[in-house]
């Protein structure tokens, strides 16, 4: 048993370095990659434009909740004037961020782990390496750039399109005047808020497409599976581990910043 | 093993000793390949003896665990970052599955290893890949995907991306898998028509003797982990190596089996699958 243990141990040591590496390397070899601009840009789009109906929607019915749930819980003390400030401040510091990556590694991280291990194992590859070319400028620094535009557009979009659902809950079906709600999203949201938001969506991007290029890119290295199998494995625990380091990584960053004026 | 026929100056590609194992499967056991400058080499061998893994070791793919591989001289080191970039600047890889990139079309693929390995200008990237497009008759199809092509010309498509960089070694993994005899023939003839043509220096890994032997310079035979045997296709012919001779008669000794299969005669030959 205590063996066992210490195989997990270094094998899990060995993942961490090799995850460093890897995303290291999509960096680094990123610059003076040649026609790297057209692969971001096919990136933004295949992250971008595929997700956007699944963000609006996500963030309209969690805008919409948020009012209906808040309008009744703020209206037991009277206090149905601060739902502007609930949903805004609800919406920008956690939800937004969060719900967004969450849904964005639903589609396009487990899209990308998938593709990866596809072209791992159709050698497509191997291939590259053998010709000489950069598999990391290549295949990954696009999409990893492309996570630092898509992620803060998409949590920004998110947030919006909340605000919007929060208005109709509160304002349009209940009883709400819209200039109360609007006027406490106002004054309720600082740009320390703004800031916030935004780091903390740039940082979930980077950490879930890397770790979701990182599985599908090995998905031949798995101990348990190997094909077809593989490739389903990497991408199930590609969205399984970007799913809980958004949500840890989330406690870390607010942790950190929430004390910060 | 014979030796080779040409002396160690003029060698291309020299491979001793390589050693590769999976686990307690052991691939490769030493084995040795001296391949002169120009010529076509064709390594053959059963199914499952390890020739797709020796060809992927020289490729770089596959790290072995033990042996040396000189190209052109020079010692290829897995640390010596510089000796195997300039390995893979020199060397195209034809994969047995093509490994062609399905998001791409057909002059994509063929671009892609001169845009992404050199710094030459995009104009003349196209112009190239064109031409070879159209060397392989493939031109027409330039706008179509992997997969809207048939196999044969993913094969050729594979073989023009694999000859734009204008290589001097060409590594050919089982090119004619999976194709019919004719389309076999016509794979064998492009080889040697391009390789003429373009002057490479071609190594072969495949299990179809007639046309390896029509085909190809020198033959070598991988079993049991090594090399048995290298020379040329006529001394292959005449060899009086038992494994030679076991590999050189398959052909013959089917039709023997069969016969006496038919005559209600037990004949066991599964151990080799």
């Amino acid at each position: 048993m205590i063996r066992a243990l210490g195989q997990q141990s270094l094998y899990l040591v060995r993942e961490f370095g090799d995850f460093a590496v890897f995303t290291t390397r999509s960096f680094t070899e990123a610059v003076g990659s040649r026609k790297l601009g057209r692969r971001v840009t096919r990136s933004v789009y295949e992250q971008g434009v595929r997700c956007l109906p699944v963000i609006v929607i996500v963030g309209l019915f969690t805008g919409l909740v948020l009012g209906l749930q808040g309008y009744y819980v703020l209206n037991r003390f009277g206090s149905e004037g601060l739902l502007g400030t609930l949903v805004s401040l609800t919406l920008v510091r956690e939800l937004a961020p969060v719900l967004a990556a969450l849904m964005l590694v639903g589609q396009a991280g487990s899209a990308l782990a998938a593709e990866l291990g596809i072209q791992r194992n159709s050698e497509q590859i191997d291939a590259l390496e053998t010709m000489g070319a950069s598999v990391y400028a290549y295949l990954i620094s696009p999409r990893m750039i492309a996570s630092l535009i898509v992620f803060p557009i998409h949590t920004a979009i998110f947030a919006l399109v909340g605000l919007f659902g929060g208005y109709l809950s509160g304002s349009v079906l209940l009883n709400l005047q819209s200039g109360v709600y609007w006027a406490a999203v106002h004054n309720a949201v600082r740009p320390q808020d703004i800031r916030e938001c935004f780091t903390k969506a740039a940082i979930f991007g980077l950490l879930t497409i890397s770790i979701c290029a990182y599985n599908g890119f090995n998905a031949h290295r798995r101990r348990t599976s190997t094909g077809a199998r593989a490739v389903s494995a990497s991408t199930t625990r590609a969205v399984v581990l970007s799913s809980i380091t958004v949500l840890a990584a989330d406690y870390i960053i607010t942790s950190l910043l929430v004390n910060t004026p | 093993m014979s030796a080779p026929t040409s002396p160690a100056a003029d060698l291309f590609l020299d491979v001793r000793g390589i050693h590769k194992r999976f686990g307690e499967n052991v691939v490769l056991s030493g084995v040795d390949l001296a391949v002169p400058r120009g010529s076509v080499i064709t390594v053959l061998g059963k199914s499952g003896t390890g020739k797709s893994v020796f060809l992927k070791c020289l490729a770089g793919i596959v790290r072995p665990d033990a042996g040396e591989i000189r190209f052109d001289g020079h010692l290829l080191n897995a640390h010596d970052a510089d000796a195997r970039a300039e390995f893979r600047r020199r060397c195209s890889y034809l994969f047995q599955s093509n490994a062609l990139l399905d998001s791409l079309t057909a002059l994509e693929n063929v671009a892609l290893p001169l845009e992404q390995t050199t710094q030459i200008p995009n104009k003349e990237i196209r112009k190239r890949s064109l031409e070879a497009l159209q060397q392989l008759d493939l031109e027409k199809h330039r706008g179509r995907f992997p997969s809207q092509l048939s196999g044969g010309m993913q094969k050729r498509l594979a073989l023009a991306r694999a000859i734009v960089t204008r290589p001097e070694l060409v590594l050919f993994d089982e090119p004619t898998a999976g194709l019919d005899p004719i389309r076999r023939n016509a794979v064998f003839e492009m080889i040697v028509k391009y390789q003429r043509q373009f002057g490479f220096t071609a190594v072969l890994v495949t299990h179809d003797l007639p046309e390896a032997l029509a085909a190809s310079d020198q033959v070598a035979l991988l079993d049991g982990g090594r090399m048995q045997f290298q020379g040329t296709p006529e001394a292959f012919n005449q060899s009086a190596n038992p494994m030679v001779r076991a590999f050189r008669d398959s052909a013959g000794s089917l039709r023997e089996n069969i016969a006496a299969l038919r005559r209600g005669e037990i004949v066991s030959s599964e151990e080799d699958l």
